[in-house]
């Protein structure tokens, strides 16, 4: 990857110096796809890189493509891991296929993002969820990728949940008589802090005082708007709960793991040097202005070694603006309105497979 | 050349027999090197050197070799 996407401050960029690194990368890897992958060679054979001069100009594929077939770029022999993800229809997995240097460049680009928002500093770390999520090293599951790529920001690693979803009270009071006062990062899947952690901790009447926490969430709030509850009835009682956090949301998606779009202070979630989005309108698919609503195309620079560098995902949302947040952090900011109707998404990879058959 | 003590932690931490640690051994060139065996091994290593290792020096510790300068970084020589 280029070197001033991946070791300037992650959101130091402007747009017109972003952009022409950016595309720079995106073309490179377009070619780089027609070249090592057949099935991405069989789609966009046709489209000359030199063409692209634009993000809107990258072709994408569509998630469910990732459960259809195998996309790999590389020889068998360089497949180091095998990323799976069943996503929200079910019995299919997505297969992401990862060598050495694809799975290092996640964990990099990962890193710097969050070094952002957490520091440099290595965390105590709470984890909402059970250590069994990630006990097959060779296969993770999409909750295992997530929790495997963040525990590299922490330390003293720690389990918040047993197996069967209860609280690990011992577990839970251990760590934060320990590290109360230090610098701790929790991390878990929205639904599963709320339901599993905080509510729990509700039940079971626990109040802890975390004094210097991050709580980094992600996963979608669907589970959530369906119970009703709202990003803040979640932060207030996480701070009932657990004590002055400082919580942020963020997007990604095991189809793009490192690339992922963390929500500021403001509420907005927002593109890093190494990423970006475009909405579209479902049905002719032109990408639409900022402010209007669509559904989010994601852009990555870190996918070698499957062709997932440009992806039109199953969710809506609106680009709220770019390089002028309040919070003073250069790139696109944008938020995420929720799934795609299912007819919608239908629609869109249906397209894909009449080009492939 | 690698030194005894890097050597012991790297070859408990990694499950590989001693004599398999060298120099270039690289970060995700074999599976028993993965990003879990990875936290294992920073941990040791901050265990066994007495150091706070940063998140920096995670994602640079790309071989025993590197690893080795690293630790040099905070006065460590092994």
């Amino acid at each position: 990857m280029n070197d001033i996407l991946l070791e300037s401050p992650p959101y130091g960029l402007p747009k017109a110096e972003k952009q022409a690194i950016l595309v720079g990368e995106l073309q490179r890897l377009t070619l780089h796809h027609q070249r090592y992958c057949p099935h991405y060679q069989a789609l966009f054979g046709h489209v000359e890189p030199q063409s692209i001069e634009r993000v809107e100009h990258v072709p994408f594929l569509t998630v469910p493509l990732f459960k259809q077939r195998r996309l790999q770029s590389i020889p068998q022999e360089q497949v180091f891991k095998v990323l799976q993800s069943s996503g929200t229809t079910g019995q299919t997995p997505s297969q992401i296929i990862l060598d050495a240097e694809t799975a290092k460049l996640q964990s990099k680009v990962l890193v710097k993002i969050m070094q952002e928002w957490l520091g440099k500093g290595r965390r105590h770390m709470l984890i909402w969820d059970h250590p069994n999520v990630i006990k097959d090293r060779a296969s993770f599951s999409a909750r295992g990728a997530g929790i495997q790529g963040l525990s590299f920001l922490g330390r003293d690693h720690t389990y918040a949940l047993n197996d069967d979803m209860t609280l690990n009270i011992d577990a839970i009071r251990d760590f934060y008589e320990r590290f109360g006062s230090k610098p701790v990062l929790m991390f878990g899947f929205t639904f599963m802090v709320w339901k599993y952690g905080v509510q729990a901790l509700a039940h079971a009447g626990v109040q802890l005082n975390f004094e210097d926490a991050v709580l980094l969430h992600s996963g979608g709030w669907k589970k959530l708007q369906d119970e009703a509850v709202s990003a803040q009835t979640f932060n207030h009682t996480v701070a009932e709960h657990l004590g002055s956090i400082n919580v942020h949301n963020f997007y990604g998606m095991v189809e793009q793991v490192g690339s992922v779009f963390v929500e500021c202070e403001e509420g907005h979630l927002h593109c890093p040097n190494t990423a970006d989005v475009l909405i579209r309108q479902p049905g002719n698919w032109h990408v639409v202005e900022h402010g209007e609503a669509g559904v989010i195309q994601v852009l990555s620079a870190i996918p070698e070694s499957y062709p997932g560098h440009s992806l039109l995902t199953e969710d809506r949302g609106r680009v709220l603006g770019e390089d002028d947040c309040p919070c003073g952090r250069k790139g696109k900011y944008f938020e995420v309105l929720g799934r795609m109707a299912k007819v919608e998404a239908r629609g869109c990879s249906d397209t894909f497979e009449g080009s492939t058959t | 050349m690698t030194t005894e003590r890097l050597k012991v932690v790297f070859a408990e931490a990694l499950g590989l027999p001693a004599e398999k640690i060298t120099d270039d051994l690289a970060y995700n060139s074999i599976k028993e090197w993965d990003s879990t065996a990875h936290m294992i091994l920073v941990a040791a290593l901050e265990d066994t050197f007495d150091v706070m290792l940063d998140t920096d020096d995670i994602i640079d510790m790309s071989s025993v070799a590197k690893a080795r300068e690293i630790l040099k970084k905070y006065d460590i020589e092994c």
